[in-house]
């Protein structure tokens, strides 16, 4: 992992190899960022949990846990703007297929809701090539 | 639970059993599946659960966490009990809101409030 300082804004660019620990770092390292530049913690929380959410989906379905395969986390934290991408080295999903969570007969089935929670709490949310890159953007001022 | 740490603690108020959360953040996916386990003993040790899962302390919840709340309200409804989620910070009952699980669970403002209810 490496963290490069090219003044403001600040650029991130590690490679994560294993859960929870690599995740649990990265986060810390964001968290303080996004504290020096005066994020609120209603943003902070929300930035962190979209990173969880994404970071996870690439180590559990990206990745599928295999041995190996590496997910990568790069972007920028400005001032009034924080741009991540998290890219996983399987073979991608189609993100339109995710079921409605929110659907009356969906609402008792335990899992699809991390991708329903980043677009909620993020500017942004794009899934590039064929699944396995998604790129976010949390912008400080309102939606 | 033996020989291992727990990640929820149990007391008994009014007939209800009482969960509180030993972590902060409840995001890390094996902690998750723990809790999940631990959960269930609790249910699956009453022939009718009543369950108030109090959110005291709790700062970051994943979404793998709330496949866990609703695996266990859908097993404490299988056995005909109750299950009520109490003590929840406003930034956490904001997921609930959002992912329409508000509608899903019983919520409490408080332990209290929450044992009255199941009682």
């Amino acid at each position: 992992m490496a963290l490069h300082h090219l003044g403001d804004p600040l650029e991130l660019d590690y490679v994560l190899k294993e859960m929870p620990g690599d995740v649990e770092r990265v986060q810390a390292m964001i968290a303080a960022a996004l504290q020096e530049r005066g994020y609120s913690s209603d943003a902070m929380f929300a930035i962190r949990l979209c990173l969880e959410e994404a970071l996870v989906n690439a180590f559990r379905h990206g990745n599928q846990f295999q041995a190996g395969l590496t997910v990568r986390l790069w972007g920028t934290i400005s001032p009034n703007e924080v741009r991540v991408e998290v890219e996983d080295q399987g073979e991608g999903f189609d993100p339109g297929g995710v079921p409605d969570p929110t659907a009356d007969e969906n609402l008792e089935i335990p899992s699809g809701r991390g991708i329903m929670l980043m677009r909620a709490y993020m500017s942004e949310v794009e899934y590039l090539g064929p699944g396995n890159h998604v790129r976010m953007v949390f912008r400080r001022e309102p939606k | 639970m033996t020989g291992e740490q727990s990640h929820i603690r149990v007391q008994t108020q009014l007939g209800v059993s009482v969960i509180g959360f030993s972590e902060s953040r409840i995001t890390d996916e094996l902690v998750i599946q723990k809790i999940g386990k631990e959960l269930l003993a609790v249910v699956d040790a009453q022939p009718l659960p009543k369950v108030a899962i109090s959110f005291t302390g709790v700062e970051q919840l994943s979404s793998a966490a709330l496949g866990v709340l609703i695996s266990v309200n859908t097993r404490v409804k299988t056995k005909g009990g109750k299950l009520c989620l109490c003590d929840i910070a406003k930034p956490i009952f904001e997921i609930f809101k959002i992912t329409k699980l508000d509608r899903l669970f019983l919520t409490a403002e408080s332990v209290e409030k929450a044992c009255a209810s199941l009682a």
